[in-house]
């Protein structure tokens, strides 16, 4: 198959900076030659690939955005193309950058003390201690306002008690970002994995994500210090915050999958030879590719321009919210029309498609559904909030 | 030490060369470049070199070229390399491989290497001359096609390791020298993402005709004993025949056709 240069229907490339399109070009070298050939094998047998955690890290990939502290400083647009090429390997490979990256490294470099960044940034951006994000609990997704987890004060120690679930990362990690209640308010906390009373369980039967650790966090009564509070992540604003870094990198992300899915099933097309002639000259065929590439095209130029606000400080949330709910179901609709146009091919991890597409399922529903981000954007457009 | 490395702008491997309109040059619309691979490894050794020694080493990339040349420059930056020099000038348009050693050359002189290292062809023209007649001009040795390189303790001598027929060749050299790398001499680094950011905000130097001791007629096509007179495509391959039937039909029928149409047999 011809080597996938990317996609680039209305010359959007034009409109990037040389070091944009420098760091773009050296992410994609790298899951081509050193993630992409065994990425399968990992998935069909449910681990992560850790042994890219370095060479990521060497990579300059985690918390990226920020500045000091060892990080590489990228502007938003740079950022969100190296999520695009990583999430054209993987959801998986993609969601461990997000995590490290907006979940981790960022509420510390925005909350933390200045003794806990010169802690824990250097050694997250070189991948030696590796982060999770605790917010969400198993019956508290859409609703993280009513968490269970509580922190009590106790001399010179908070006390936390509680479980959360679906934490990218959780099982590998060497430090949790956790958000529980303290007096009733939401609250941030660092808390190490050695920590007496802390447990992180892998999810099982995953038929998504399957080269991703999910973990469910159990927090039996574990005491950390004072100094772990993260003192300026009072409230579930702040979360929140976080995830708004995080879906910006996934609205990105998810255009990379797209692209692998479509650039996959067009080559296929091209090659598979049906009652004498290629399966791309058919109308059927050539209306599903036209699809494709109008929707792709469409979610990289409103991608550019969320990134071209935030740079400028003018990015606002629901921008995020709409990016985000339209990018991921347009690039689950995209796998799901490769995958079609691969036919039984279309079924075996040979293909990228299918395992794309199992991804994006839960892509669509992680750091705020498609519902939800429905809701955040008609908020937006109404004033008239409709979550309850 | 001070360390050059020459890196130079060649279509990507993948790319359809298209010839120009005048039949003598290569239309460069549409062309993806890269760093010609050999350059990458050429890159990788001095910084290697760089780390391994810890002192005050530089390494100096140098890339003679259009305007495209400063891309791979850049590369070479966010790689790790300490400065970039981009030679060019109108007058080196047409240049053959000894026209522009000879411009190379100069540019390099001023700069007193301990070592030059190259790629051992660029992915190009395949021509394999111009580092080998950079060394000559400026009288210093050479191992061309290395695949494996010792600098000694005191920085003096370069130990080289050849692919020869038959077995490996080693050779020893004073320094300063020039050397080119092969492929197996190192696996080449990726340009790291803060290094890309650094290398944004670092000057590339700009050295034109004007810069050197050399006459306009020295260089470029004035200064070239060859000329490009016309390039070809390979002819295009004749359609392939698929013969059906059972395995009889079918060898009886590829028989007929050797004798009858191929008149090999």
């Amino acid at each position: 198959m011809k080597r996938f240069a990317g996609f680039d229907y209305a010359a959007i490339d034009s409109r990037l900076s040389d070091d944009e399109k420098m760091v773009r070009d050296t992410v994609r070298s790298f899951v081509e030659e050193m993630a992409l050939p065994k990425f399968m094998e990992h998935y069909e047998k449910g681990t992560f690939p850790s042994e890219l955690v370095k060479p990521m890290a060497e990579l300059g990939v985690f918390g990226a955005t920020l500045h000091g502290y060892e990080c590489a400083g990228l502007n938003n647009v740079a950022y969100g193309l190296m999520m695009q090429e990583l999430e054209r390997c993987d959801s998986g490979l993609r969601s461990f950058a997000s995590v490290q990256s907006a979940l981790v490294m960022y509420p510390i470099y925005t909350f933390g003390s200045e003794e806990q960044k010169k802690k824990w940034l250097p050694a997250l951006a070189k991948g030696t201690v590796i982060g999770c994000f605790g917010l969400t609990e198993a019956d508290f997704g859409s609703n993280p306002g009513g968490m269970r987890t509580t922190a009590v004060a106790d001399g010179n120690e908070y006390v936390l008690h509680g479980s959360k679930m679906w934490i990218t990362n959780g099982v590998g990690s060497g430090v949790a970002v956790v958000w529980a209640k303290l007096d009733g308010e939401i609250t941030g906390f660092l808390v190490e994995r050695e920590r007496k009373g802390f447990e992180a369980r892998p999810v099982k039967y995953k038929l998504s994500m399957r080269a991703s650790d999910t973990a469910e966090l159990i927090l039996d009564d574990v005491r950390i210090p004072k100094a772990n509070r993260l003192p300026e992540a009072n409230g579930l604003k702040c979360a929140l915050m976080c995830l708004n870094q995080a879906r910006y990198g996934i609205a990105w992300g998810v255009i990379g999958a797209a692209m692998a899915c479509f650039h996959e099933s067009l080559e296929y097309s091209k090659d598979r030879i049906m009652f004498a002639k290629p399966i791309a000259g058919y109308q059927l065929t050539q209306k599903k590719l036209a699809d494709m590439a109008t929707d792709i095209t469409l979610m990289q130029l409103l991608c550019l321009q969320l990134g071209r606000l935030e740079d400028e400080g003018k990015l606002k949330f629901p921008h995020v919210s709409m990016a985000k709910r339209n990018n991921v179901r347009k690039a689950l609709e995209i796998a799901r029309t490769a995958r079609s146009i691969l036919g039984a091919n279309g079924i075996s991890g040979e293909y990228q498609s299918m395992r794309h597409m199992c991804n994006l399922e839960t892509v669509d529903t992680y750091e705020g559904t498609y519902e939800i981000h429905t809701l955040i954007v008609g908020h937006e457009l109404t004033g008239i909030p409709a979550y309850e | 030490m001070k360390i050059v490395v020459l890196v130079k702008s060649v279509p990507d491997t993948e790319s359809k060369i298209k010839i120009g309109a005048d039949g003598t040059s290569i239309d460069p619309q549409g062309l993806k470049f890269i760093m010609n691979p050999y350059d990458e490894f050429a890159v990788e050794e001095g910084l290697r070199i760089k780390e391994r020694l810890k002192d005050d080493t530089t390494v100096v990339a140098v890339s003679m070229g259009p305007e495209r040349a400063v891309e791979v420059l850049r590369t070479a930056l966010a790689m790790g390399a300490d400065d970039a020099i981009h030679v060019s000038d109108p007058a080196f348009e047409g240049g053959d491989a000894q026209a522009n050693a000879r411009v190379l050359a100069e540019v390099i002189r001023p700069l007193s290497p301990d070592l030059i290292l190259g790629g051992k062809q660029a992915i190009d023209y395949d021509a394999a001359q111009v580092c080998p007649a950079i060394a000559e001009y400026l009288g210093m040795p050479q191992a061309l096609i290395v695949s494996e390189l010792k600098i000694s303790d005191d920085k003096k001598v370069a130990t080289a390791r050849r692919r020869v027929e038959g077995g490996d060749e080693m050779v020893e050299m004073t320094l300063p020298a020039l050397v080119t790398c092969e492929k197996g001499l190192n696996e080449p680094r990726y340009a790291s993402l803060p290094g890309i950011m650094k290398a944004k905000k670092k000057e590339i130097k700009k050295v034109g005709l004007a810069d050197l001791p050399l006459k306009a007629e020295s260089v470029g096509a004035a200064g070239s004993k060859t000329k490009v007179v016309k390039y070809h495509n390979l002819p295009e391959r004749p359609p392939v025949k698929m013969i059906a039937g059972d395995a009889a039909a079918q060898a009886a029928e590829l028989v007929r056709l050797l004798r009858e149409e191929a008149k090999v047999i």
